[in-house]
């Protein structure tokens, strides 16, 4: 674990050496919360590649099924939980699956929004208004229900199907945000140098629309990541996640919270990783877009 | 004479206005020719509808709120533009006519660097390697005066300064040796001596590659050092066109006229208005609602009854060479004693 922490300041101060030099890099350390931040998910992403080295035991591994509900001691960190398996293992091994479902929902998600969005925005009119309507449509959607309803359909959902899933009920706000841009890029110059030049459709929208309209994606896109993390920690907190045994941090509360009162930890710590993680993912979200802002150029 | 490279004839370019207040008719009739290897200025006050004429002839204007009325005709090399599919309209823009735009600060793309937006055409049109692609934008570089090309092709637009991205612009439009180029006012955006320079670089490469340039500016001094003919335009037509010397020589619109009296000048002194600069009063009329009659006429120092209730069309002024060579949208043509200014 302190190993995981060293790398992880190493990691921050190493980039922010490298990038010190750059306008867009000193914006983004000048927020007091984003090397913090940074700092947060250097960690967690550290221990979750490095899982079997970090974890001292097997995620499944039942120590001692007479004695479950050990508290955090030198010998088991963060305490066992009430099927006496040992916390900290399970939330390294969980950092994996809930990292890993955000950042791949996010991928969906901002894919499909990103093309949707820019072909709308790009063509206007009819298609516009189509897949406008279509997004309103989507919008208007309860997205927990949604998903609710789709996992009790399929009992014992795969977890790429899981994945999916989050990231389909997901890109509709991403596809808003790049419509609005594309509509005010579109009218620029540069595109219409590039459509005397030659340019198709495809290749105005991909090399000079989209990269234009590359600083938002990404902002919304860290900031997407923890919402997409708190839906899973959510659903699979209601059992219709991540199926047990498999660690989340989701199911790991819902393991140990009926014996909150005897044996808090079980449920505290992941808890705690979901919130930091998420903190950490507003905070850098949040000094990326005062990064990536053009307008503070000039500032 | 020979065939016309691009010949126009009666272009109608109307833009329907938001709340259905009105049709806006920035082009309304328009014909002119382009000759293989010439210049043509095409001149006017802005709002005269010279840009959305240029941005016709490419198919570039945004539709809606745009559209070329039927019965307007564009041909370039014996092909109608205006029945082109896309696919074949979009191998002849930047390859066959290239346009480079006003703002040299915002006609190109941020996030790529000059070498790639200079290759872009070549890619495109010529289906080049990434390399070849490279070598060539090096080599346009060097052809429109960058130095150290090697060094600046990788460079990012916001690196250079105001003229030499309006000279990336143009070994942007030529990389595919077009045979019009279309340059929408090239020098506004650019100090005088720089004006100067690219106004020459233009003039060089013309006569390097051959093609025909329409070179489109508010600016008289611009067209009497780089044009052939002129075409002169007012309120969405043509009203005057002459070669260049004739119509310096013999203005005979009176819109040219003022043009040419606002122009500063050094070799001669300003004789009218003690001595200030001559400027034509008004303003160009909105384009909803052109005025009656003849359109220029709420500005006319000369304008008379008939100016006011028939619209005069172009008529030929002779002055030697072909009908045809000068023509001018005037009623003056057919009466020339009233050319005295009212009191």
């Amino acid at each position: 674990m302190a190993g995981a922490a060293v790398l992880a300041l190493v990691v921050v101060a190493a980039l922010r050496r490298r990038v010190r030099a750059t306008a867009p890099g000193r914006r983004f350390f000048r927020h007091p919360t984003a090397g913090l931040g940074l700092f947060v998910l250097a960690f967690f992403v550290t221990i979750a590649i490095a899982a079997p080295v970090v974890a001292p035991y097997p995620p499944h591994y039942q120590i001692d099924i007479a004695h479950p509900d050990r508290p955090p001691s030198a010998q088991f960190l963060l305490g066992t939980d009430p099927f006496s398996r040992d916390v900290w293992s399970r939330l390294v091994y969980g950092a994996r699956v809930s990292l890993g479902i955000g950042a791949v929902a996010m991928l969906v998600a901002a894919t499909i929004g990103t093309a949707v969005g820019a072909v709308a925005g790009y063509f206007r009119r009819w298609v516009d208004t189509t897949l406008m309507r279509l997004v309103d449509v989507g919008l208007a959607m309860p997205r927990i229900f949604v998903l609710l309803m789709a996992v009790a359909l399929w009992e014992h959902i795969a977890l790429w199907a899981l994945v999916l899933l989050i990231g389909l009920t997901g890109w509709f706000g991403t596809s808003r945000l790049v419509r609005a841009e594309v509509l005010s890029l579109r009218e620029r110059e540069f595109v219409a140098a590039a459509r005397a030049l030659g340019a198709g459709a495809g290749r105005v929208i991909f090399r000079h629309v989209l990269p234009n309209a590359a600083a938002p994606i990404i902002v919304s896109g860290a900031l997407g990541i923890g919402n997409m993390m708190l839906l899973e920690a959510g659903l699979s907190f209601l059992g219709l996640g991540v199926p047990s045994p498999a660690p989340s941090w989701g199911n790991m509360i819902a393991d140990g919270w009926h014996k909150m009162a005897v044996a808090w930890w079980s449920s505290t710590f992941p808890g705690l990783a979901i919130s930091l993680v998420v903190m950490a993912l507003n905070a850098v979200g949040d000094a990326l877009r005062d990064a990536l802002d053009p307008r503070k150029e000039a500032a | 004479m020979t065939e016309p490279l691009l010949r126009v004839r009666d272009l109608k370019t109307y833009f329907v206005t938001e709340h259905g207040s009105g049709t806006a008719r920035a082009v309304d009739g328009v014909s002119f020719e382009v000759q293989p290897g010439e210049t043509l200025g095409l001149v006017g006050e802005s709002g005269c509808g010279k840009t959305v004429t240029s941005l016709s002839i490419l198919r570039l204007i945004p539709e809606p709120p745009g559209h070329i009325r039927p019965g307007s005709f564009i041909e370039f090399e014996g092909r109608n533009l205006l029945t082109l599919e896309p696919r074949e309209l979009r191998a002849i823009r930047g390859n066959q006519i290239a346009m480079i735009f006003q703002e040299p600060m915002t006609s190109l793309n941020p996030v790529f660097t000059v070498g790639d937006q200079i290759a872009e055409a070549a890619i495109v049109h010529q289906r080049l390697s990434r390399r070849a692609a490279r070598t060539r934008a090096i080599e346009m570089l060097r052809l429109v005066g960058i130095p150290d090309p090697q060094e600046r092709v990788d460079h990012y637009p916001h690196q250079m300064s105001g003229g030499m991205r309006q000279r990336v612009m143009i070994a942007m439009a030529l990389v595919c040796h077009p045979k019009l180029l279309i340059a929408d006012e090239p020098t506004t955006a650019l100090d005088v001596t720089i004006q100067a320079q690219i106004l020459e670089l233009l003039d060089r490469l013309q006569a390097d590659l051959g093609m025909a340039v329409m070179l489109i500016t508010h600016d008289l001094g611009v067209v009497a050092g780089s044009a052939d003919r002129v075409v002169v335009m007012y309120a969405g037509q043509v009203v005057e066109q002459a070669p260049t010397p004739a119509l310096f020589a013999r203005p005979l619109h009176p819109y040219t006229e003022g043009l040419l009296a606002s122009v500063p000048r050094l070799d001669a002194p300003p004789a009218r208005e003690h001595g200030r600069l001559h400027g034509i009063p008004g303003q160009v009329p909105a384009a909803t609602a052109w005025p009656d009659g003849c359109r220029f006429h709420p500005r006319c120092p000369y304008a008379w009854d008939r100016c006011r209730a028939e619209a005069p069309p172009l008529l030929d002024a002779g002055g030697g060479g072909e009908p045809g060579t000068h023509t001018v949208r005037c009623w003056l043509l057919t009466d020339p004693r009233r050319r005295t200014p009212h009191p």
